[in-house]
């Protein structure tokens, strides 16, 4: 219920929340913790893996497995995808793609 | 299409006017200026991170020393698996990105008048300020522990001259000896930070001086990814920790710095070779001269933006703040940051801040190879911190070498990736 509120105002009006009904701003603060581990724009300089460039549909794929405890090799991802509803996981997606490696 | 083309307005053109950024630009005629006191993990991050969304905006870091080291990994120090340098961030990366970096002391703050003053009496306007001032310590409140006491018993909780103290005392104590911490009361710095710390030591105590013993003497009963430490230290140092709950005596209310003694509450005298005092904490103590902690010390902030609750205009990251159920980590420091940045950024442009979504890893280390961690996402309801329901937690009791081995990498990841974001330093 709380992750729907604060979902709400964005996507008003519209019937599913698609990634692209995300504001762009509103889609840069959620990817922000995201360069704590992965780098910054998602580029990682250590033993994260980088996830800038990942394409689209691999990286929503992947992000659901971790949400919905299907990843076997996961470890911290699945407790943090558990914060992130669906149109969320697509706009992070999104974002990532388009940064480009 | 469209979020793409408005992505690279808020980012792409960070990254290309950071490159050329020059000083005469920066001190254009009529940009807004933002003043960041301290450029630890919040006040970096926000520097950074609101050049890159505004690089009209003329940003300032304040900040004492020309070089910073890191609280997070200073334990890896303590224990012989990094060295100094590896925990050590200069400011070249902030000022590459456009950063006017000010080597002084913040030392007053007018909320009316929009100024901070420093050390030197060089007065700096602002159109928004940035607190990130970490913790100062309460002197005094443990009997028998101020400043002299902390050179024979250290903190070491600000990385620096006392964690090289703390080494050293480390590498004098003889083969036998115990090596007591001391967890103190109230709100600190990195809940799970005791106890790393805890088993960095018996690592090297293991290693180098086998018959020796760790103390914990705690104010509390439960502590931070606890039956994870308890797991890890039996396997890894069988029964050379002891951990004393409060409950069972483990609240020092006193100290003997010179004898190295620790009082309990019901007068249990614990006699250690190396005592690691960590004092009571607060806000660091610039933000009492904002006039935005409260009676507990601490900053109240609303959540939305990290803004001061108390003085408009004045946002306050990290440490010193009430973000509860967010815990005192870098790495929330640095996710608040990014809030507050953006929420400035949008609300100098006249916008309305975008929602804020806040995460956390904390990772620790239990032994080489051996790490574990808790995690956590929230976001702002109202003025308060939430976290997200059904998010977070910490890593599985049940889970095998494997896991553990994974979690000791990511964390080493976790450093060097955090470090780029906020100094641009590896």
């Amino acid at each position: 219920m709380i992750r729907l509120l604060s979902i709400i105002p964005l996507a008003a009006g519209l019937g599913a929340a698609h990634a692209q009904d995300l504001d762009p701003a509103a889609v840069q603060v959620l990817a922000g913790p995201c360069a704590n581990c992965h780098g910054p724009d998602g580029r990682s300089p250590g033993a994260i893996p980088s996830i800038a460039g990942l394409p689209e549909a691999d990286a929503v794929k992947r992000m659901l497995a971790f949400r919905d405890g299907t990843d076997p090799s996961a470890t911290v991802m699945p407790r943090l995808m558990k914060g992130y509803d669906e149109a969320e996981i697509r706009a992070l997606a999104r974002w990532f793609a388009e940064i480009g490696q | 299409m469209k979020m793409t083309m408005r992505r690279d307005v808020l980012l792409g053109m960070g990254a290309g006017m950071g490159a050329m950024a020059l000083p005469g630009i920066v001190r254009a005629q009529g940009a807004a200026r933002v003043v960041v006191v301290g450029g630890g993990f919040g006040g970096a991050t926000a520097a950074r991170y609101l050049r890159r969304l505004n690089p009209e905006l003329r940003i300032t870091l304040v900040e004492p020393q020309e070089r910073f080291v890191t609280c997070p990994f200073s334990n890896l120090y303590l224990g012989g698996l990094r060295d100094w340098d590896s925990i050590t961030h200069g400011y070249d990366g902030l000022r590459a990105a456009g950063v006017e970096v000010v080597h002084a002391l913040a030392e007053d703050v007018d909320g009316s008048a929009r100024t901070l003053t420093l050390a030197d009496r060089t007065r700096l306007d602002w159109d928004r300020l940035v607190l990130s001032p970490g913790i100062d310590f309460r002197w005094g409140e443990l009997a028998g522990y101020d400043q002299a006491a902390a050179e024979l018993a250290p903190h070491a909780w600000k990385a620096g001259p006392q964690t090289q103290l703390l080494r050293r005392q480390l590498e004098e104590m003889e083969d036998g000896g115990t090596f007591a911490i001391v967890v103190p009361q109230g709100a600190f710095r990195c809940p799970p930070g005791p106890y790393e710390r805890a088993s960095m030591v018996a690592h090297y105590l293991r290693t180098h001086k086998p018959r020796s013993k760790v103390l914990i003497l705690d104010s509390q009963d439960r502590f931070s990814k606890q039956a994870l430490f308890q797991q890890g230290w039996q396997a890894l140092y069988g029964d050379m920790i002891e951990w004393i709950g409060q409950s069972d005596d483990g609240l020092v209310v006193e100290v003997d710095a010179g004898a190295r003694e620790a009082v309990t509450a019901f007068g249990t005298r614990h006699k250690a070779d190396v005592l690691n005092m960590i004092p009571p904490q607060r806000a660091g103590l610039i933000a009492d001269r904002a006039g935005v902690t409260d009676e507990t010390g601490w900053v109240p902030v609303r959540a939305d933006r990290f803004e001061s609750a108390r003085v408009p205009g004045v946002h306050v990251l990290g440490d010193a703040t009430i973000a509860a159920p967010m815990p005192k980590s870098g790495f929330c420091a640095n996710a608040q940051a990014k809030v507050a940045a953006a929420a400035i950024a949008a609300d100098l442009a006249g916008q309305e801040p975008p929602p804020a979504s806040f995460a956390n890893t904390c990772y620790s280390l239990v032994g080489p190879g051996y790490g574990i961690s808790v995690a956590g996402v929230y976001r702002a309801e109202g003025e308060k911190v939430i976290e997200v329901e059904g998010s977070g937690g910490v890593s599985p009791l049940e889970a095998g070498p494997g896991f553990r081995q994974a979690e000791a990498d990511y964390g080493a990841g976790w450093y060097a990736s955090i470090c780029a974001d906020v100094w641009g330093t590896a």
